[in-house]
């Protein structure tokens, strides 16, 4: 019974698909498995594939190799292909996708052909009053900001009830203030309607914030996955390092287990005597302090962004200079001279 | 969850299109085939005496009508775009007003404005005081050169078309910087807007000569033995079909010159296109003299390639209206116009809906290639397309008629020829091109995602587009439509080789009187065809830049 709970419960699998364009690998033997009310979010660089994966889930692409099930069914194989409309899928596209010539209420309707009229109308104004979109229901797109635009496209996917929710950049159009706002209603409203997720984004603050997975890509490839904690805390890469966090970066060689940094040793398990090692530290990590322990260094430039405030201070044995940031504020000036400590335990060895 | 093969997805879109393009060619390649039937003996006979005076004739043609066109049509898209002065508003789309006279109405009325004992070279005659044609009279204009300069005055918006839009989208930034090296506003034009306009040019003046290509009317009222009237001549005359389709071949080489002329010029407008970011010039203003002298080299143009025709025309008809009313018969050529012109136009626009829609739905090879060949037809002359046309519809009419009377003991007679079918298949190949190019640049502005939307929200691909791409892309299916309605309409060789016995359309009619020499109710015809030429005039003066072959043929 347990196994058939674990295996009722995986709604999504994608097993080594694979896709090329012309010379480019878009997709290169992506294998990933999504529980059923999760929410996934792909996240890496433009042209790293993430898009393109998620319109092979939709339908609107095949993948050369590999299969998408949907439930345990094969929905994309090497043989059989079901049509996008035939999967029951949400899709929310980056420009929201309405369309111009209908109304906000004929949009919602379209994706309801199939229900009876009364059935349609009734699931419509459910979902319009859901959304708070009573007064914009006779309106037309363009006459809509982009905040409305947006929640007339979540109306209209959501409208048909679909198992998964499939989102393309779903909020990079919106205002910085209002991006947070709308994304964490939208993303709580679907979590309460049970809907697996998946949401394609750039942005490695929003990719941590919303998804219970993150799944970071590059060149095709997953990097890592996991949940977003586990991918800022322990990335298994340097590339998936610095893609969440601006590290700052210190070479240096290994020596009995330990790389050895102006600032200590840190332990360097795996990395053989005299291998050259990256030492990356977290600019929060740093700690710029007067007086005290540490070692000495010298302020070249400080920076005040906001709630936090950045200092770039350089230390003798450094070539490089290196960044740090706090909520503190440390009142340096360019050009004093201070003493920089390192939490060992948040360092990170490549 | 309905699963289907993945290779069977789209494939009936991709099926059609590919039938269509595949339609689209058969005539070339039935053309081919001919031309190679015609025994070998006939090659020498050709090389030596037809070909030869055809060749120089239609050359001598091409390069006048050419120089002709980039002078008229380059001055005046200049004038209105670089200057201000009154009336420039109405020279802007009054300029495209001769693209309403077809090249055989213009020879038409001239040859009777121009005669020597008519009107103007009377008057003439009368102000520098002679008295008889043999003591003054104008050159001949069924000549060389009269046909030139008709075929020019009626040819040249082409090139005002392209060449104006390329002024305004283009120039302005380097213009106004030449202007700060120094260079005074004519200066401009010759040294910095000519050679920008260049490639615009190239693909004004080669629709213009595809134009003079296709033309039977005037070179023949006119006395100009081109290519296309020794085709029409050995088809007609001597039945000789193998030695029309050769000299066809001929005459689809130097097509296939200006397509490739075209093709080329146009990729590099593209590519200067996306160089910069359009902004219009500001125009400098006019006043007195030079006022009046840009007005009257601007309206001249019109005066001599759209007023006087038509005001001849006018004239004539409401003379000849007075005379005898409105015959059953001019009616009965009416209907016969509206009718064949309209089916294919719903014909054309459905075969241009599909090649477009699958090109987009199914990208792809395939698809791309198919949407590229079903354009090629508009570059075919209308008697080649004929001839080509031809050979297949009369064998499958054969095939048909004897297997009809074999197993059902029934005459069903020459079906396609017969109805008239076979105008609407020359329609066809000749005016996809308007139809594909101006669907796809319809569909084009709207977005994938909306595809894709509809796609995921229980649409199947044929109810994307009834409900999508069907609303969405209305203004351009109508204004493509209207394109190729009045195209069909005026359209003149094709429909002359293949209509049914005793069909005539508002063309052929006004053909069969003109070439006979009695005019008659031909001025009312042509009167006709006209009043209804001026209404994509409207359409192109309203969107102002499109030209209307500049969307019907994007680049290979």
């Amino acid at each position: 019974m347990n196994i058939q709970l674990m295996k009722s419960d995986r709604h999504l699998e994608l097993d080594g698909i694979s896709r090329r364009f012309g010379n480019v690998q878009a997709l290169d033997d992506v294998s990933l498995a999504v529980e059923r009310g999760t929410v996934v979010c792909l996240v890496g660089h433009s042209g790293c594939g993430k898009s393109s994966l998620l319109r092979v889930i939709a339908g609107i692409e095949w993948p050369d190799h590999g299969r998408v099930l949907l439930d345990g069914r094969e929905v994309s194989g090497a043989a059989s292909h079901v049509e996008p409309e035939n999967r029951n899928i949400g899709f929310m596209f980056q420009d929201y996708a309405l369309f111009p010539h209908l109304s906000v209420t004929d949009n919602i309707l379209f994706g309801l052909k199939r229900l009876g009229r009364r059935v349609a109308r009734e699931r419509c104004d459910e979902i319009i009053e859901r959304l708070g979109l009573g007064h914009l229901a006779k309106r037309f797109p363009h006459m809509l900001s982009g905040g409305e635009q947006q929640r007339v496209a979540l109306a209209r996917a959501l409208a048909p009830q679909p198992g998964i929710m499939l989102m393309d950049e779903p909020f990079s159009n919106l205002d910085r203030e209002l991006r947070h706002v709308i994304r964490s209603e939208t993303i709580d409203l679907l979590r309460e309607l049970g809907t697996t997720v998946i949401m394609v984004t750039h942005d490695p603050e929003e990719a941590l914030s919303a998804g219970d997975v993150v799944v970071l890509m590059r060149a095709g490839r997953i990097v890592q996955s996991g949940a977003g904690a586990e991918l800022y805390e322990r990335p298994s890469c340097p590339y998936a390092a610095e893609f969440f966090c601006s590290f700052n970066k210190v070479r240096t060689a290994c020596r009995s287990g330990y790389a050895e940094t102006p600032f200590g040793r840190f332990a360097a398990p795996g990395f053989a005597d005299g291998e050259q090692a990256t030492v990356y530290i977290r600019p929060q990590c740093l700690r710029v302090n007067c007086e005290g322990d540490g070692v000495e260094c010298t302020v070249v430039d400080c920076e005040l962004i906001g709630e936090i405030e950045q200092t770039s201070i350089t230390v003798a044995a450094l070539a490089e200079p290196l960044r740090v940031r706090s909520t503190d504020r440390s009142r340096l000036r360019k050009g004093d001279t201070a003493r920089v400590s390192v939490a060992p335990e948040q360092v990170l060895i490549f | 969850m309905r699963t289907v093969s993945r290779r069977l997805s789209g494939l009936r879109w991709r099926l059609a299109a590919l039938t269509i393009a595949a339609f689209v060619c058969l005539p070339v390649a039935a053309l081919i085939l001919t031309a190679f039937e015609g025994s070998a003996g006939l090659w020498p006979h050709m090389l030596r005496y037809v070909l030869p005076t055809a060749l120089r004739e239609t050359l001598l043609l091409l390069l006048g009508v050419g120089m002709l066109t980039t002078l008229i049509g380059t001055t005046t898209a200049w004038i209105v775009t670089a200057y201000t002065f009154p009336g420039r508003r109405f020279l802007e789309w009054g300029l495209l007003l001769p693209l309403a006279v077809p090249t055989y109405i213009i020879a038409y009325a001239y040859l009777d404005i121009l005669h020597p004992v008519g009107a103007v070279q009377g008057a003439l005659r009368h102000l520098l005081g002679y008295s008889s044609p043999r003591e003054f009279r104008l050159p001949d204009i069924r000549s060389m050169w009269g046909c030139i300069f008709l075929l020019g005055l009626v040819l040249y918006p082409y090139v005002y078309l392209t060449t104006r839009s390329m002024f305004l989208t283009q120039a302005a930034n380097l213009v106004e910087v030449s202007r700060t090296l120094g260079n005074r506003r004519h200066d401009v034009f010759r040294r910095v807007a000519l050679p920008l306009a260049r490639p615009a040019i190239a693909v004004g003046v080669s629709l213009a000569l595809m134009e003079t290509l296709n033309d039977i009317g005037a070179s023949e009222f006119l006395g100009v033995k081109t290519l296309t009237v020794s085709i029409y001549t050995s088809w007609v005359s001597r039945s000789d079909m193998p030695g029309a389709a050769q000299i066809s071949l001929a005459m689809l080489v130097l097509v296939i010159g200006l397509v490739l002329i075209e093709r080329h010029a146009r990729r590099n407008q593209r590519y200067t296109a996306t160089a910069q970011r359009p902004r219009a010039m500001t125009p400098s203003r006019l006043t007195g003299y030079r006022a009046a002298g840009a007005f009257v080299l601007c309206i001249t143009p019109i005066v001599l390639g759209f007023v006087a025709p038509a005001v001849y025309l006018c004239a004539e008809a409401y003379k000849r209206y007075r005379f005898a009313g409105l015959s059953d018969r001019l009616l009965g050529e009416v209907v016969n116009t509206i009718t064949v012109s309209t089916i294919a136009t719903v014909v054309i626009l459905l075969c241009g809906l599909v090649v477009a829609y699958a090109a987009r739905t199914c990208p792809g090879r395939q698809t791309a290639i198919a949407a590229r060949i079903s354009t090629v037809g508009y570059a075919v002359p209308g008697t080649v397309l004929a001839l080509g046309l031809l050979m297949p519809v009369g064998a499958f009419d054969r095939l048909l008629s004897s297997g009809a009377e074999r197993y059902l003991g029934v005459s069903v007679g020459l079906l396609l020829l017969g109805s008239g079918s076979a105008i609407v298949l020359a329609y066809c190949v000749r005016f996809m091109a308007i139809a594909t190019g101006g669907i796809e640049a319809g569909f084009s502005r709207i977005s994938p995602s909306l595809d894709h939307a509809a796609r995921m929200l229980g649409q199947t691909s044929a109810g994307v587009f009834r409900r999508i791409h069907l609303p969405l892309s209305k203004p351009a299916l109508v204004s493509a439509g209207l394109l190729i309605f009045v195209d069909c309409m005026k359209e003149l060789p094709a429909t002359l080789l293949l209509r049914p016995l005793n069909f005539e359309t508002l063309a052929t009619h006004l053909y069969g009187e003109a070439a006979r020499g009695t005019y008659e109710e031909a001025s009312i015809a042509a009167l006709l065809i006209v009043a209804i030429g001026i209404l994509p005039v409207v359409v192109l003066s309203r969107v102002g830049r499109i030209e209307r072959r500049e969307t019907a043929a994007p680049t290979a």
